[in-house]
């Protein structure tokens, strides 16, 4: 009954102890191999962590919404896409905190101010609190089919909100640093573009680690409510124990009779 | 469908005649909400005047979450939802019959809102079109997504902290939009306000169809 | 003989509590079936699986001849309910309770009148919002609501509750009345009168299922069941 998402237990050690590795290797380039930025100084080193995190954000959010997707067309309904997308949205919850947190660092240190009203930034804020709102409302219905139904409408709307954050930036004239990443002509190159990879590779599995853990955390939670249900049936059942139904007795009608005799209906004892 | 819609609507107008819930108390609460905006920023004259359009959209997104829950609580106060669900009423018509009703209060309150900032903000009116335009479309997209939204939560013991979690980050798009939009036409800002116009119309036709396609289902989840 | 509904082994769930813990049950056409039971034994539940507003999460169920969640359009329409609240909307009056429900259930509006006549309601108390009515007066407005859609299965949750004697016989008086045209009514109760008085049968419930409510497990031999015009209680 194994499923891709669910991988061996030794494929997913791997790939915890790769994302540690990845992170560990990221903390050195970016903290040490690295050289310091000709303008910004050593608060570069946050380009090392920050982008990371939000894209990871938006690639959980983006999970979430695929899944609630497959989820709601009849052909591909099944609770693996349910339990894809909460794990997808919790995930991309933590790391939208995490760039909330890194890029108001950021910016405490680039511009001074720990933050301020430019339209990614607010509807960064605006997103996350959009996840608190779904993990809410999954928490307040306790039926699994309605759940799932209601989540992946509003992680649709979810969705809709990050095209949105996306090209917020075309549409305003804001503090926020553009995209730094078109490959063509990166503003960043050489080992700071290196390490910025890396970075990204490094949270990458970082993010596909806690995917999967919570994916089979959802799953044994389903397991271990459907085993609760059979017991609760059980309960429910011996409830009655002890009722009896009051004796009946039943009148049957005659026969038909051709020349509409009027006969007495028959008392039957029942049973 | 449209039968329906007006059939629904027009009983929760007639509640609303009768109750007048939006009338005595949500257009007073809106107007205290400006008035505390107004003591919050300390009477400084130039910073309500640019701020005029954002607090009044914000003011209108607290109407609007209040509109929403009434046209709700109305239902299910003493389980009328059930005879709607047994009912003949396309759903989807039931949708649009409260979006309606809840849209058509709004509006009102938006007009003494409009007269609040005029008064309290010295707010001068003008770009009228562009005002009543993005004001229509903003409150089609509060209103279907609100109604959208209650109608999701209808049934959860937790609904009325849940509601405003729910809709307040879905509306802000709608209140960011708007509010730029009225800032263009106060000419408050050199930006186009009818760029803005044009995604407020993206956000309410979105959710109007979501509204309209999901409300049958909406209504069953309890 | 034709059956209303037939259930068998239906659970139905809130969350993961079984409301219903497999319940068997034969309605049949015409008759008036009282379902007693305690508190917290299903009753409700059951009203509303009948009614297609509670979906069962496994085992069957057949009402009026329709599946109560695939052809709920159909269904809902021929069926009424009356749970424990009255489903009225307080600030209309008790005329313009019952116009709404029979336009909704696009119906002639001069069936308003006569069902609001036939629960005897006069002028006055039809002129006042609902909010104002008396928990009986209330109540009958909520039947006559029912009455104005005249629904093939009634499913009445306490009915009698709120009424005084003169207008539980009204009551009492409607439901064989509309039997004789026809309808079946199902009603949950406690009151015990009405197990001789109004009931052509009566089941019981407790632990979420209904514990005599097949035909056959009453009658010696099953195809007998089918003659049975009359299945009585003995308290």
């Amino acid at each position: 009954m194994r499923s891709v998402l669910a991988p061996p237990r030794r494929l997913t050690r791997a790939l915890g102890w790769s994302a540690l590795a990845a992170l560990a290797l990221n903390t050195w380039w970016g903290l040490w191999l690295s050289p310091p930025d000709v303008v910004q100084g050593q608060f570069v080193r946050m380009l090392y962590v920050h982008p990371a995190v939000a894209t990871m954000c938006y690639a959980g959010f983006g999970l979430c919404a695929l899944a609630s997707v497959a989820w709601l067309l009849p052909r591909l309904r099944s609770p693996r896409w349910d339990r894809l997308a909460v794990a997808g949205a919790e995930v991309g919850a933590v790391f939208c905190a995490a760039t909330l947190i890194t890029g108001s660092i950021w910016g405490r240190a680039s511009w001074g101010v720990w933050w301020t009203w430019d339209a990614r930034l607010t509807l960064t804020a605006i997103l996350f609190a959009l996840s608190l709102g779904y993990l809410a409302l999954r928490r307040a219905v306790s039926n699994p089919q309605s759940r799932a139904f209601v989540s992946s409408l509003v992680a649709l709307l979810m969705a809709l909100t990050v095209v949105v954050d996306h090209y917020a930036t075309d549409w305003f004239v804001t503090l926020h640093q553009g995209e730094t990443l078109p490959v063509p002509s990166p503003t960043v190159h050489g080992w700071q573009l290196a390490t910025m990879l890396v970075s990204f590779f490094a949270f990458a599995l970082v993010f596909a680690w806690l995917v999967v853990h919570r994916y089979r955390l959802e799953a044994l939670e389903e397991r271990y409510d459907s085993e609760a249900f059979t017991l609760a049936l059980q309960a429910r059942r011996s409830e009655g124990e002890g009722v009896q139904p009051p004796p009946h007795v039943v009148k049957i009608a005659p026969e038909p009779a051709g020349q509409g005799q009027d006969r007495q209906p028959v008392e039957v004892p029942s049973r | 469908m449209w039968r329906d819609a007006l059939l629904v609507a027009g009983k929760d107008l007639r509640i609303e005649g009768r109750a007048k819930v939006a009338l005595n108390q949500v257009g007073p609460y809106a107007l205290v909400v400006l008035l505390l905006f107004g003591f919050a920023f300390d009477e400084d004259r130039p910073l309500l005047e640019n701020a005029a359009p954002g607090l009044f959209w914000v003011a209108v997104l607290f109407s609007g979450l209040l509109a929403v829950q009434r046209s709700f609580s109305l239902e299910s106060s003493d389980g009328a939802v059930d005879g709607l669900r047994l009912s003949r009423l396309d759903p989807a018509g039931v949708f649009l019959g409260k979006a309606a009703a809840v849209a058509l209060q709004l509006v009102v309150l938006e007009i003494l809102l409009t007269l609040g900032i005029v008064v309290l903000f010295h707010t001068e009116l003008s770009g009228a079109a562009l005002l009543a335009v993005s004001g229509v479309v903003s409150t089609v997209g509060v209103a279907t997504a609100g109604v959208a939204y209650a109608a999701l939560s209808m049934g959860l013991r937790v609904r009325e902290t849940l509601l405003p979690l729910l809709l307040a980050p879905v509306l802000a798009p709608i209140v960011l939009a708007a509010t730029e939009a009225w800032r263009s036409a106060l000419h408050l800002s050199t930006d186009d306000g009818w760029r803005w116009l044009v995604l407020l119309g993206c956000f309410a036709a979105v959710y109007l169809a979501g509204g309209v396609l999901s409300f049958g289902s909406l209504m069953e989840e309890t | 003989m034709q059956l209303s509904a037939r259930l068998r082994g239906a659970i139905a769930l809130a969350g993961q509590y079984p409301l219903l813990a497999g319940v068997d049950l034969d309605v049949r056409e015409g008759e008036i079936l009282v379902v007693r039971g305690a508190n917290g034994a299903g009753k409700t539940s059951l009203l509303r699986v009948l009614a297609g507003l509670l979906p069962l999460s496994s085992g069957d169920a057949f009402v009026l001849g329709l599946e109560p969640l695939q052809d709920a359009r159909e269904l809902r329409p021929l069926v009424g309910l009356l749970g424990h609240r009255n489903g009225l909307y307080d600030d209309l009056t008790a005329e313009q309770n019952v116009r709404f429900a029979v336009a909704a259930a696009r119906l002639p509006r001069a069936r308003a009148s006569l069902a609001l006549e036939r629960l005897g309601l006069s002028g006055q108390a039809r002129a006042l919002p609902a909010g104002k009515l008396s928990a009986g007066q209330r109540r009958r407005v909520a039947l006559a609501s029912l009455l104005a859609r005249q629904p093939r299965l009634w499913l009445l949750d306490e009915p009698h509750a709120g009424l005084d004697a003169e207008h539980r016989r009204l009551l009492d008086e409607l439901l064989r009345e509309v039997c004789s045209e026809g309808a079946t009514v199902v009603l949950a109760s406690h009151e015990e009168y009405l197990w001789e008085a109004l009931a052509t049968r009566t089941v019981t419930m407790a632990g979420g299922t209904v514990l005599d409510g097949l035909l056959e497990s009453w009658l010696p031999g099953g195809e007998d069941a089918a003659r049975a015009v009359e299945v009585t209680n003995v308290a």
